[in-house]
Parts: C-alpha cells; sequence; structure tokens
C-alpha cells in the first residue's frame, strides 16, 4: 500500500518532524547502509504512515528493482496467522526473508504476540544479516511497548529512534497550503489561517476541518469566510487565544492600529477584572481546550467572593490528573473506553471509579458453576476420593495449593460435578467472581469476541475471575488463538494465585494437539485421575440418590445393586432412577425381589431365591456375560451325536 | 445586556457611535472594519440607501479573542443620523454600554450637532437613563478638511461637550483618531465593569 499521494513531496517538513524526515529520506536513498531498523514514533495521525509509504516509493524511484514491502501489522499477524493455520510456514519466512526494504506500520501491536515476536526476530535477523532495511513505526518507542521480548526491543531499538511530534503553527498552515493545492481548491487565505490556528491535536483532524470547509463551499456554492471556520470545525481544537503565533507577524503592518488598541483593551480589562476571577477565567479557558469540562470553575466564578483559589485550583488539578490516571486504566482493559465522556468531567469521578470498575469486571461476567452442583451433592468414595479431597483442599485454600487442579477421567465419572461444586464452595467462601465454563463455550465467546471485534474486553472480563474453572480442556485441542489466549490468561491469573481448575477426559500428557508450553502448565499443579465408580462407590451412589429421593433400600439390595456393574456415575444414577420409578409404578415398595424382577426379569425364575449370605456372585448377575436361553439345545446335541 | 457574564466567561460592549446625518459615524466603522486583522473580521453589516446613507444601522463585531480567560467581544453600532430614523435611533441605543459622539467639525453643520446632542439625551431619558452617567466620548471629526471651513475645537467643546467628558479631534476618513476614540470609550466601559460586575442592566 504505498499509495501514489504519499510522497516526500507531499510530506510538510516542520521543526516537529524534521529529523525523522531526513532519516527517512537517508534510508529510502540508500537502503540497509544507515540506520538500521529505522523506527518512527509518534502519536497517531501524525503521518508516521505516509512517512513509511514515503521511503517505499521513494526507493523504488531510485531502484525499480528493489523489492518493498509496505505492510500494516494486522496485515503481516494475518498472515502469519493464515500460514500458521495452512502449515505453511516456510513459504512465509521465503517471502518476506527475500523483501529488500521491509515497512512495518503499527508495531505497537507486538504485545502480548509472543509468537509473532519470535517470528519477527528471525525475520529481523535474517534481513539484517544479508544487509536488507527494515523501517518501523509505532505510537510508542519500542522500550514502551510492553510485554515483548527483550531481544526483540533491542533489535527495534538497534537502528537510529526518531520520534514526530505535533505541527506547529507554520506547518500547520504549510499543511493545509499544500492540501489546498493537491486537491485543487481555492480556500481564502485567512480561513485557511483561522483553521491552522484552531490547534488541532494531528494532521487527520486538520484535514477533517479543511475538508468540511470545502465540503461547505461545493454544496453551498460559496466561499467560505474565516468567520464560519469556528462553527465548521464543529468547536474543535482551541480557540484562537489572544497571544496567537501570529499577532507579532502581523501587528506591524495592517493591523498595527487594532494590535495596539487591542493590548490597550487587554490590560483595561486585566484591570477591572478582579484577579481570581481572571486566574480562574484562564483555567477554565485553559481546561476546556484540553477537553475537560469545568462546571466547579464556572460555579466558583459566581461566587461573590474571592474563594481559596490556589487550592481550588490544585484540587481540580488533580482531579484531572485522577481522571486522567482511570482513562488510561480503562484503556487497557477496554481501549474503546477511551475519550469516554465521563473521564471529561473530574466532578463525575465515581462514575469514572465505577466505569473502570465495571469494565474491569468485564460488562457481563463470566459463565459462573451451576448451583445444582454440589460438593454435598458429591459422593466421593474409593475411586474418586483422591480427586474429592484434592478439591476439598483447593476450597480450603485456592490457589495455594494446588494450582492448577486437572481432574481427569471418562466421561460421565462426575468431573463436571466435581468442577461445579468447588465453584460454588469457592463462591460460597467469599471468591467474587469465578468463572465455571465448558471449554467449547469459552472458545465460542473467544470466536464471538473476535468476530465483533470485542477480544479485549472478553479477555478483561477472564482475567479479572478470582477462579478460573473450565470443564473439557480437551477440546483446546487443535486450536490456535484460544490456545494463546488460555495460555496467558492462565499465566495471569496464576501469577496472581488465582486457583485454576481444569477437567479434561484424558490426562494432560496424553492430550494430543496441545501446545506443549501448555501441557506443562496443565501439568504444573496436580493432576488427579476419577475412575469408572467401582463396587463401594456404585453401593454409596445408590445408597445416595435413593434414600435422596425417600426410598428406604436395605443393605442386600443396596450390595446387589452395587454389583451390578457400571462404567459411569450417570449409569447408575439411571438404574436408581429406573428403579425407584418402577417401584412407584407398581406401588411397591423397593426390595431386592422386585430390583432384580424389573433390572434382570429373565433371571428371576431360576434365581428367585437368594443365598443366605455373601451375596450373589457378580457374575452370574451378569446378563451380557451369562447366556440364559440356549436356542434348541435338544436339535443341537443329537446334531453332535451324529 | 449583561456587559461582563462570568458564567460563559463572556465581555461583551455594546458601544453606539451618535450624531448628525453625514458626520462620519459610518467612516468610523468602516477605517476600524480595515485594520482588523482578517482572522479576526466578522462581517460589517451595512444596511445603507443608494447614495450610501445608513439607512437603518451600521453593526461591527469585533471579536478581541480571550483577555484573561474572557471571550472579548465588542459590537459597534452606529445610527442613522437623518432626523427622521428617531425610532431606529432609539432601538439601536437600548442597551448601549457606551456611546461615541461623533461631532461634524464643519462650522455649518453646529446646530446639526446640537440638534444631535439633545436627541440623544432625549433618547437616553426614554430609556430611562441618565444621559450624566452613560460612558460618552466626543469625537470631533473631518479635523483634515481646511481651517476656514471648521469650527475650532473650543467652540466644539462649548456646544456639545459642556459635561467636558473625553474628546478627540479625528479625521475618520484617514484614520487619525478614530482609534483614540475607540480605545477611549472602551476604557470607560471596561472601567466600570469592576463598578458593575456581574449586575445585569
Amino acid at each position: 500500500m504505498t499509495a501514489s499521494r504519499f510522497r516526500f513531496d507531499t510530506y510538510v517538513v516542520g521543526s516537529a518532524n524534521r529529523l525523522a524526515v531526513g532519516a527517512a529520506r537517508a534510508v529510502a536513498e540508500a537502503p540497509g547502509a544507515v540506520y538500521n531498523p529505522l523506527f518512527i514514533h509518534g502519536p497517531s495521525g501524525l503521518g508516521k504512515t505516509h512517512l513509511l509509504a514515503a521511503i517505499g516509493s521513494h526507493a523504488r524511484q531510485l531502484q525499480p528493482s528493489l523489492q518493498v514491502e509496505y505492510v500494516g501489522f494486522d496485515d503481516f499477524v494475518e498472515q502469519f496467522h493464515a500460514s500458521v493455520s495452512a502449515g505453511e510456514m516456510e513459504t512465509f519466512r521465503r517471502r518476506w526473508g527475500a523483501v529488500d526494504l521491509l515497512l512495518l506500520d503499527d508495531v505497537q501491536f507486538l504485545t502480548g504476540r509472543r509468537e509473532l515476536q519470535g517470528e519477527l526476530l528471525r525475520l529481523f535477523n535474517a534481513l539484517q544479516g544479508t544487509g536488507k532495511q527494515v523501517v518501523l513505526s509505532s505510537d510508542r518507542p519500542p522500550q514502551e511497548i510492553s510485554d515483548v521480548d527483550e531481544r526483540l526491543v533491542s533489535r527495534l531499538a538497534g537502528g537510529l529512534i526518531v520520534d514526530i511530534g505535533a505541527p506547529d503553527y507554520e506547518t500547520r498552515l504549510a499543511i493545509l497550503r499544500a492540501a489546498t493545492t493537491e486537491r485543487n481548491v481555492q480556500v481564502a487565505t485567512d480561513v485557511l489561517e483561522t483553521i491552522a490556528r484552531l490547534q488541532l491535536p494531528n494532521v487527520r483532524e486538520l484535514h477533517g476541518a479543511l475538508n468540511r470547509v470545502v465540503a461547505e463551499q461545493s454544496l453551498a456554492g460559496r466561499r467560505v469566510t474565516s468567520g464560519e471556520v469556528w462553527e465548521l470545525a464543529g468547536s474543535k481544537g482551541v480557540p484562537p487565544e489572544v497571544e496567537a503565533p501570529r499577532r507579532a507577524s502581523d501587528g506591524t503592518s495592517l493591523g498595527g492600529e487594532y494590535a495596539s488598541f487591542l493590548s490597550d483593551i487587554a490590560s483595561a480589562v486585566a484591570a477591572s477584572v478582579e484577579p481570581w476571577k481572571s486566574r480562574l477565567a484562564e483555567a477554565i479557558a485553559y481546561w476546556r481546550g484540553e477537553g475537560f469540562r469545568t462546571g466547579v470553575l464556572e460555579r466558583a466564578m459566581q461566587l461573590g467572593a474571592a474563594p481559596d483559589i490556589d487550592a481550588l485550583l490544585g484540587t481540580f488539578t488533580a482531579a484531572v490528573e485522577h481522571m486522567r490516571q482511570l482513562e488510561r486504566h480503562a484503556v487497557t482493559v477496554d481501549p474503546l473506553l477511551g475519550g469516554n465522556e465521563v473521564f471529561r468531567d473530574p466532578e463525575r469521578i465515581d462514575d469514572a471509579e465505577a466505569l473502570v470498575d465495571r469494565a474491569l469486571a468485564g460488562d457481563t461476567p463470566p459463565p459462573g458453576p451451576d448451583p445444582a452442583f454440589t460438593r454435598q451433592g458429591f459422593e466421593s468414595a474409593g475411586s474418586n476420593q483422591l480427586a474429592a479431597r484434592a478439591a476439598d483442599a483447593v476450597v480450603a485454600e485456592p490457589g495455594a495449593r494446588y494450582n492448577p487442579l486437572v481432574i481427569h477421567g471418562p466421561s460421565g465419572t462426575g468431573k463436571t460435578h466435581l468442577l461445579h461444586a468447588v465453584g460454588n464452595a469457592l463462591v460460597v467462601s467469599g471468591a467474587r467472581r469465578v468463572a465455571c465454563a465448558g471449554a467449547q463455550a469459552f472458545i465460542e465467546e473467544l470466536v464471538g469476541a473476535l468476530q465483533d471485534g470485542s477480544v479485549d474486553r472478553w479477555r478483561a472480563r477472564y482475567r479479572g475471575v478470582d477462579a478460573l474453572l473450565l470443564d473439557d480442556v480437551h477440546f483446546f485441542a487443535g486450536t490456535e488463538r484460544a490456545q494463546e489466549e488460555l495460555f496467558h490468561l492462565f499465566n495471569e491469573l496464576h501469577g496472581q494465585g488465582r486457583q485454576i481448575v481444569f477437567t479434561s477426559n484424558v490426562a494432560p500428557k496424553d492430550l494430543t494437539g496441545l501446545e506443549d508450553r501448555l501441557r506443562s502448565r496443565l501439568e504444573g499443579g496436580l493432576v488427579v485421575s476419577m475412575q469408572p465408580p467401582e463396587r463401594t462407590l456404585r453401593e454409596a451412589l445408590y445408597r445416595r440418590w435413593l434414600s435422596g429421593w425417600g426410598v428406604t433400600a436395605d443393605d442386600e439390595l443396596l450390595r446387589y445393586l452395587g454389583e451390578r456393574p457400571a462404567n459411569t456415575a450417570r449409569e447408575v444414577q439411571g438404574t436408581a432412577s429406573r428403579l425407584r420409578e418402577a417401584a412407584a409404578q407398581a406401588n411397591v415398595t423397593l426390595t431386592l425381589g422386585f430390583a432384580m424382577e424389573t433390572l434382570e426379569p429373565q433371571r428371576r425364575a431360576s434365581l428367585a431365591v437368594p443365598r443366605a449370605s455373601g451375596g450373589i456372585d457378580a457374575f452370574l448377575l451378569n446378563e451380557e456375560k451369562i447366556v440364559w436361553d440356549w436356542p434348541d439345545v435338544s436339535g443341537r446335541v443329537i446334531e453332535e451325536l451324529r | 445586556m449583561s456587559i461582563v457574564n462570568y458564567a460563559t466567561r463572556e465581555i461583551t460592549c455594546k458601544i453606539v457611535y451618535y450624531g448628525a446625518g453625514r458626520s462620519g459615524k459610518t467612516t468610523n466603522l468602516q477605517y476600524i472594519y480595515a485594520q482588523v486583522p482578517p482572522d479576526r473580521k466578522g462581517n460589517m453589516v451595512s444596511l445603507a440607501t443608494q447614495t450610501d446613507r445608513t439607512l437603518f444601522f451600521d453593526f461591527l463585531p469585533l471579536d478581541l479573542g480571550t483577555i484573561s480567560g474572557f471571550t472579548t467581544r465588542f459590537q459597534l453600532y452606529t445610527v442613522p443620523g437623518q432626523v427622521y430614523y428617531q425610532a431606529t435611533r432609539k432601538l439601536v441605543l437600548q442597551g448601549a454600554d457606551g456611546v461615541v459622539f461623533v461631532a461634524d467639525s464643519q462650522s455649518r453643520q453646529l446646530d446639526e450637532n446640537i440638534e444631535s446632542m439633545q436627541d440623544l439625551h432625549g433618547n437616553l431619558a426614554e430609556h430611562g437613563i441618565d444621559a450624566r452617567t452613560v460612558p460618552l466620548v466626543v469625537q470631533y471629526n473631518k479635523r483634515d478638511l481646511p481651517q476656514e471651513l471648521l469650527s475650532t475645537i473650543d467652540e466644539l467643546q462649548d456646544v456639545v461637550n459642556f459635561r467636558g467628558v473625553p474628546d478627540f479631534p479625528a479625521d475618520a476618513l484617514h484614520g487619525p483618531g478614530v482609534f483614540e476614540t475607540l480605545r477611549g470609550i472602551s476604557e470607560i466601559v471596561l472601567k466600570r465593569l469592576s463598578a458593575t460586575q456581574s449586575t445585569p442592566r
């Protein structure tokens, strides 16, 4: 994207960007020979992209054979991800390694993207090793891009770092003139001067103001006057001050008399307005220019007597500073909150704090544990005792003993129940936000957030929890972004001592398709398994459910039921439920006989009388393992006799 | 109108140029207008007849920018001098913070000057304003004309400035005295700020 209008000759040079432009030119004229890499940083809208593109087009003009690549960081990430998922990393590396001049825009988005950083590091090494040029732009210097590999930071900072600042009045005027010439539109000189004087924070907004004037002219078919600019610009920017930079220059010629009149009036006003009011008014004008509401000061202005003006202004300044901090904080959670109205009104500190809190918590809390699954409702005996004890320990000391706790075992063994039970117990013991979700739901949410561009908010939602309980983490196998997110989330929570519990259908070491860095973290805490219920647990489960439904069951019956094989607790529950319903329908109490009749109707005749003690050999009770009905026995005997 | 609005931090001064027909009130405004740097220029509104006489009034807004935190605006008006525009004069005079009386220095216009001054007093009285309290300066215009056509300053002072308000000789066509007059009236008006702060008038 080296748009043809982004050239050096369309780039207006002022004192705030002279160094950057000089370096850019040097790089364009001799790629790889001087500053490598060249790192250009400065606030948004001041022409970093323009400069990058200008380097590209100029270099290409000088050496048409030069392989120049301009790429926005997002595009780069996109291509990187595409190559990874297509398994074409080598192609990706070859493609970018062959570039002679790489122009990478907006690298501040490197934050937290570890794999990408690794890839970039490799790419930079490859390019610089062969004398290829790299130019980067960012809204902040390399050292201030957070969560970036030290080695990469030192690479980024290894060449020349230049910054671009906001243009001064003369530069702004020159930019406007260049824009009108380029677009071949006629705008009166005084109108341009007035726009330049609006002190808009960046060039993009300056162009915006000019656009409105030009649009007004072409739509209304008339020349816009300087008096209308203020209105057209939508009261953006700072109103012209008396001490505007131009006054001195035109004060001598045309406006000489006017200027001296003005300065007399200024002293007359200053003499007539009480000093405190004047200070207040100046503070109001300043803070309004900075975009803050000044209600407090405006009300003070109307007081009859002078307030403690130093204290008032001091408090106000402190409040503004606090607001700025809050805003910075909020932006880290949800970038969309930047520029929110609330942060502009120092009287609404409470609202702003609430907003930040809400943002921290996320708009909607992450899904919590299902209250139906309680620890009391979880029968622990035999094969699941270890898991249950580990869960109890986690509840007793969240984040301290077993972190993470990974519970694995076949489906239906009660992992989900135990997970939610832990969640509920944590809530009871005072955890404010417990996220308890299935991995699939978690991944779904992430995809949804990616779709509507709210990943930051989604991430913040989970990073603000006191405990993270994820069910069925084996569903993360084969995912990319979800694993990356989980990895960062894990590190964040684990670092803060927040409890993490996972369940999985296989042990972490057997989880295929899970990145090693994630697997190793899963194994770093306690891994416990849950097995299909064995006899003791089955008996206990039957006792719990039947008695829970108010059905009395004697030991004999329970022993009989416990002997019946079952692969999952769910199966046990199903059998118990079946018996209860059958008994209720027949309107009889549940006895061993009734149970046997219901569960094994064919066997009733032969095994009607149970043995006195010790129970029946479980093998004999298993319908699947014993052939009860031999077809046509006599026929077969005769057959064999022949 | 309130001269200082602390709520909006604005100072607005309405100054009316008063005087007989053809004494040079509009010329004063035009000269001022020509001196204003382009970026500070508002639109001068002039409703004139075909013979360039002020039919209704002239209006020149002067945006002085922010002074001591106050957005300061001067609004300069002229009244039509001709006798039969009595109602317009009275209307324009309403809410004036200061008045510049422009006298024609030509001796043959002496009576017109006197008549106009009386008219000013009468109109102020009708607005319930004591002419002795309203900020007022006098300008003796057309001092560039040949001496033999002019009344002396003393003569003019006797007939139109018997109260001894600040007065300024001027040549509105070429500029001398124009800004001195405006500065004179502005300073008196602004001096009254401290006395009348935030009291609506």
